[in-house]
């Protein structure tokens, strides 16, 4: 997938806002991928971890059009490692937060099973749903 | 009887009666009380993981002052609870401008001096494990048991504390000590998937199977846990698996305060543990002394 780059880019108030919204410094990554080295659900995203924060670092909107940061079950797996001290779990939720504010038709929520314990239908709305 | 003020949590008043009603025996059978404190809510399940959010911190801070109003320590048995709580707990003594614009939302002031402690915690700093042993008058001599820690009890690290987060060794220990067999096995610190069995539950089964495979092919009889979504999660991919049914059992999943009262001598009514559960714990238990190993 080729992306322009641009100085428009680069200076694209996107970064600032994840940065603000997740509390995390993303200029600290130097794109090492221990984060999607870890991450269990690496091998079912389309975008690793590791590119997440470079889609950003380099302010491509494209990063909403990925469905890594819906599939993050903030595990802390990637915090755990990162020789940066970044937590990706916030950047995802900071992803999820932006998009969930400017378009509920995002909230996907399905019928869950009686036996679902509540913890986990309100990790859900807590997470998928902008409130 | 020393008493200890407990937070119970939403998950264990429905669905994991099991985890309460076994916590709370277990403990009497070693002195100890776990007394409902007044006025919980739910504690929002997920500690709010970005920084401009007010309103789920909420829910967190009142459950804190109104323990805070009772007792100077509060215990949790679900790892979601004692995350959401000991990570609200934590930023009341970080960050006082936050702390501030939470207690004004709320109307209602926390201002810290709370413990909060994870049941594991008490059993092992205050009780102690030596004391366990002694007062196991039935040990589960041999059990393989594949102990899953999942994430929220111990990540962030930073933050929670409560074991190594990468070789973990509280819920092994308190299995050594009730005789158990704890099988070491690569995938104990994995996530199950957890809030994802919602919306996207071939994501979770993935994720969950490969607990239950890594379990047992090092070993383990059974699983034991501290959270009942991830249990739901184990037991709910293993119904999913059309592959695992044909070839296997499921693999049990239980709390480990289901297997610390089982030891302790509390009837299996009263731990609420299943007839299957029952059957695999005691057909695994071995009888001969010679066969439990020591840490």
């Amino acid at each position: 997938m080729a992306h322009q780059i641009s100085a428009a880019t680069v200076t694209s108030p996107l970064l600032r806002k994840v940065e603000r919204i997740s509390g995390q410094n993303l200029s600290l990554c130097y794109q090492c991928g221990k984060c999607s080295a870890t991450c269990p659900l690496a091998p079912q995203m389309d975008l690793m971890p590791h590119l997440v924060i470079r889609y950003l670092q380099l302010g491509l909107e494209q990063v909403f059009d990925a469905k890594s940061y819906w599939l993050c079950a903030t595990c802390f797996s990637c915090e755990t490692q990162c020789p940066r001290g970044l937590d990706v779990s916030k950047v995802c939720e900071a992803l999820r937060t932006i998009k969930l504010r400017n378009d509920l038709r995002d909230l996907k929520i399905e019928k869950p099973s009686p036996e679902m314990p509540q913890q986990g239908l309100v990790s859900a709305f807590r997470k998928l749903s902008p409130y | 009887m020393q008493s200890y003020l407990y937070f119970p949590g939403c998950s264990l008043r429905t669905v994991a009666r099991d985890f309460e009603d076994s916590a709370r025996a277990s403990a009497r059978a070693l002195g100890l009380e776990l007394k409902e404190m007044q006025g919980w809510l739910c504690c929002g399940a997920v500690f709010p993981n970005v920084a401009d959010n007010v309103m789920t911190n909420a829910g967190p801070n009142r459950i804190l002052a109104r323990a805070r109003a009772e007792s100077d320590t509060l215990v949790t048995l679900c790892a979601g609870c004692h995350n959401v709580l000991k990570r609200a707990n934590l930023q009341a003594k970080r960050n006082a401008i936050k702390q501030e614009q939470i207690n004004e939302f709320n109307e209602e002031r926390y201002e810290g001096g709370l413990g909060v402690l994870h049941f594991l915690e008490v059993l092992r700093d205050r009780v102690g494990f030596s004391a366990i042993r002694e007062a196991a008058k039935m040990p589960l001599r041999g059990l393989p048991v594949g102990a899953y820690y999942g994430c929220l009890l111990l990540r962030p690290f930073e933050e929670m504390k409560l074991d190594d987060p990468h070789r973990p060794s509280v819920l092994e220990n308190l299995l050594f000590s009730i005789g158990c067999v704890p099988v070491d096995y690569p995938s104990r610190t994995e996530c199950c998937g957890s809030f994802l069995g919602v919306g996207a539950p071939d994501a979770m089964a993935l994720l969950s199977r490969n607990v239950v495979q890594a379990a047992r092919s090092h070993g383990a009889k059974l699983l034991t846990v501290s959270c009942p979504l991830c249990k739901y999660n184990l037991e709910a991919s293993q119904k999913q698996d059309p592959a695992a049914s044909s070839s296997s059992e499921p693999l049990p999943v239980v709390y480990f305060t289901q297997l610390l009262g089982l030891a302790l001598g509390v009837s299996p009514e009263d731990l609420r543990l299943s007839d299957t559960q029952l059957q695999t714990i005691r057909g695994s238990v071995k009888s001969t002394v010679e066969s439990v190993s020591q840490p």
